[in-house]
Order: structure tokens, then C-alpha cells, then sequence
């Protein structure tokens, strides 16, 4: 079964070093997605917090930075996965 | 290689434009740019805060305000806000891993040093050891190794079947993988900003001595808008790792309500 696998990859032009560089670009690929729906989601939130009650948007700010930082990373780890990959 | 549109070669970057030769030394004393500009920034560093407040006056002059302004900044939105006011002794602590990872970060968009300090790891690792060492060492210190183990492993209002997994859930979130996180979130930023940088920068290069020059002129503006958004994101990246910090070491300090 795995040699067949292996026979088709092969025949497809699919090398040891071409699967290094298509798991290098899927890493982040899927890595991006996930921080990607979560800050979207903490922007709306925040934007509406703010257009909700003015005076607290300061605060909604500074919170909301704090919270990209955190997703960002999560991202980010992909993208240096990618370049030990 | 030349692709048959461009005039000039255009490389991609990889990590090894991260790594610099050695001026003089060898070894582990080799002294290269990176060393180079960890000495103007810890130059920068200490002109910054001597010059500013060496006389204070009761009517600041302009540094002097400024840098009033910066250090008022850390105190009211991070220390204030994740610490309360028995955590002010920690004001220099968190001002100085502010303005050391700002000034390092800065130095990416500085013309002609193009480099950023925090892209090489070992700095962001040193200085998330010191918060782990720091907010686990305040821990400790205000309710002893058990009960910090006990306020960290077993937080309260949890069902009696999930205590095992949260307690190993609390231990690898917050004694092993927070200082990884804080290390990698702002290593991390300052190799894609600088990557980009790059890209974009040398990229505009290469397609403007080619055919269709109007992209590289297209790519190098777009170049420009994210020198913008590299210097926001160095301040944001300093902001935080302050403020993650001072959570932390909030969360140590606090008694169980």
C-alpha cells in the first residue's frame, strides 16, 4: 500500500525535497486560518463594543491589542514551523 | 536565476540573511552586527533615561515630558491595569523590558540598519526567562511552593472528575509553554516583518529594472505602507510583551476570590 503510494507520488513528479516544500506552504497555509477567523471575530466585537458606548474605547483598545498579540502568535508559530520544516 | 523579464537577480530571502560575520573574535566572543547593535541600543537605552531625568525640573522640558509621558503610559495601562497598586515596584522592571524591546525592535525600519535586535531568538529568550523566573518567583514568595502549585494547578470551581486533566492543562500552560509563547510571539513578528521587508524592498528592485517597471514602482509604494505597519507592530510587540508580563506576575501575586 505504501509502496504504491510512494510509486504514484513518483510518477507525479513528487519528490522527498517538492513534499518539504509543499509541507512548508501547507504549515502555514492552515496555520493562518484559525488566527485569522479569531482576530476577525475579536475585531467585530470590539468595533461594535465601541460604537456601543463611546467612553469605554479606550479600554475596548487596549484590550483588544492585548488579544492580537495572543492570536497573532498562534499564527506566527506556524509561519517559523514552516522555516524549520 | 534570472527569470527572462527581470534585469537583475532577485533571491529569496531565507534565514541565512539573519546571520552576520564576525567583525573580530571568533567563537563564542564573535563580535558581528548583531553585537554591534545591541551596544548602541544599550547605549540608546541608558542616554534615554539619563539625559531625560538627570536634572529633573519641576516644569519638565520637552524629553524630559516625553519621557514622563512614556513612563506614566506603563504605569497606568499595564501596571495599574493587571497588577494594581501593591505591584508599583515592578514599574522599572516592565519599563525597561518596554523601552529595550521598542529600541530593538525600531532598529528594523531605521535607515541604514535594517536589522531587527529581537530577530535573533536569544534575545526574547533571555527576557521571557526573566519574567518566568520573576512571576513564578513571586508566586512563590507570597504563598509558598505548595500554595502556589495549588492556586496555579487548581483553580477554583472546577468538577471533581476534570481536576487531573486541568491541573496538567494549568502546569504545561503556565510553567512551560508561557515563556515559549512570549519568546516566539516576538521573535516571530520581527523575522516576518523583516522577511517582508525584504521581500518587498529588493523585490521592488528587481522588477523595476525589468519589463513592466510600473510594479515594481506599484510594490515599493506598498513597501513604503509597511514600514508603516512594521513600525506599529514593533511598538505593539514591546506593549505585549509588558503587558503579558505584568498579567503574569499579576496572576502570581493574586489571592484566591
Amino acid at each position: 500500500m505504501l509502496t504504491l503510494v510512494t510509486h504514484l507520488m513518483t510518477l507525479v513528479g513528487v519528490t522527498s525535497g517538492s513534499l518539504d516544500t509543499i509541507g512548508k506552504g501547507l504549515v502555514y497555509g492552515l496555520a493562518a486560518i484559525g488566527p485569522g477567523i479569531g482576530i476577525g471575530i475579536l475585531m467585530g466585537k470590539s468595533v461594535e463594543a465601541m460604537a456601543r458606548q463611546p467612553e469605554a474605547a479606550g479600554l475596548v483598545r487596549t484590550t483588544m491589542f492585548i488579544g492580537i498579540g495572543l492570536i497573532e502568535a498562534l499564527a506566527l508559530f506556524g509561519l517559523m514551523l514552516s522555516f524549520i520544516i | 536565476m534570472t527569470p527572462a523579464f527581470l534585469a537583475v537577480a532577485f533571491e529569496k530571502p531565507t534565514t541565512k540573511d539573519f546571520v552576520w560575520p564576525c567583525w573580530f573574535g571568533h567563537g563564542v566572543f564573535c563580535y558581528n552586527l548583531i553585537l554591534f547593535l545591541l551596544t548602541l541600543v544599550f547605549i540608546a537605552f541608558i542616554l534615554m533615561f539619563v539625559v531625560a531625568f538627570q536634572r529633573p525640573k519641576m516644569v519638565p522640558g520637552k524629553f524630559q515630558a516625553a519621557m514622563e509621558m512614556g513612563i506614566e503610559f506603563i504605569r497606568d495601562q499595564i501596571l495599574l491595569q493587571m497588577i494594581g497598586p501593591e505591584g508599583l515596584g515592578w514599574l522599572p522592571f516592565l519599563c525597561t523590558l518596554f523601552f529595550f524591546i521598542f529600541l530593538g525592535n525600531i532598529l528594523e525600519v531605521l535607515p541604514g540598519i535594517g536589522f531587527p535586535l529581537n530577530s535573533r531568538i536569544a534575545f526574547p529568550a533571555i527576557m521571557a526567562l526573566t519574567s518566568w523566573v520573576i512571576y513564578n518567583g513571586v508566586g512563590i514568595k507570597r504563598h509558598g511552593l505548595g500554595g502556589y502549585l495549588k492556586l496555579v494547578l487548581f483553580p477554583p470551581g472546577v468538577p471533581i472528575l476534570l481536576v487531573p486533566l486541568i491541573a496538567l492543562i494549568e502546569f504545561v500552560s503556565v510553567i512551560v509553554i508561557r515563556p515559549i509563547t512570549l519568546t516566539i510571539r516576538l521573535f516571530a513578528n520581527m523575522v516576518a516583518g523583516h522577511l517582508l521587508l525584504i521581500v518587498f524592498f529588493l523585490g521592488s528592485y528587481a522588477l523595476v529594472t525589468g519589463f513592466p517597471y510600473v510594479v515594481g514602482l506599484v510594490s515599493g509604494a506598498f513597501g513604503v505602507v509597511l514600514v508603516g505597519f512594521e513600525i506599529f507592530v514593533s511598538v505593539l510587540q514591546a506593549f505585549i510583551f509588558a503587558i503579558l508580563t505584568a498579567s503574569y506576575i499579576g496572576g502570581a501575586m493574586a489571592t484566591e476570590h
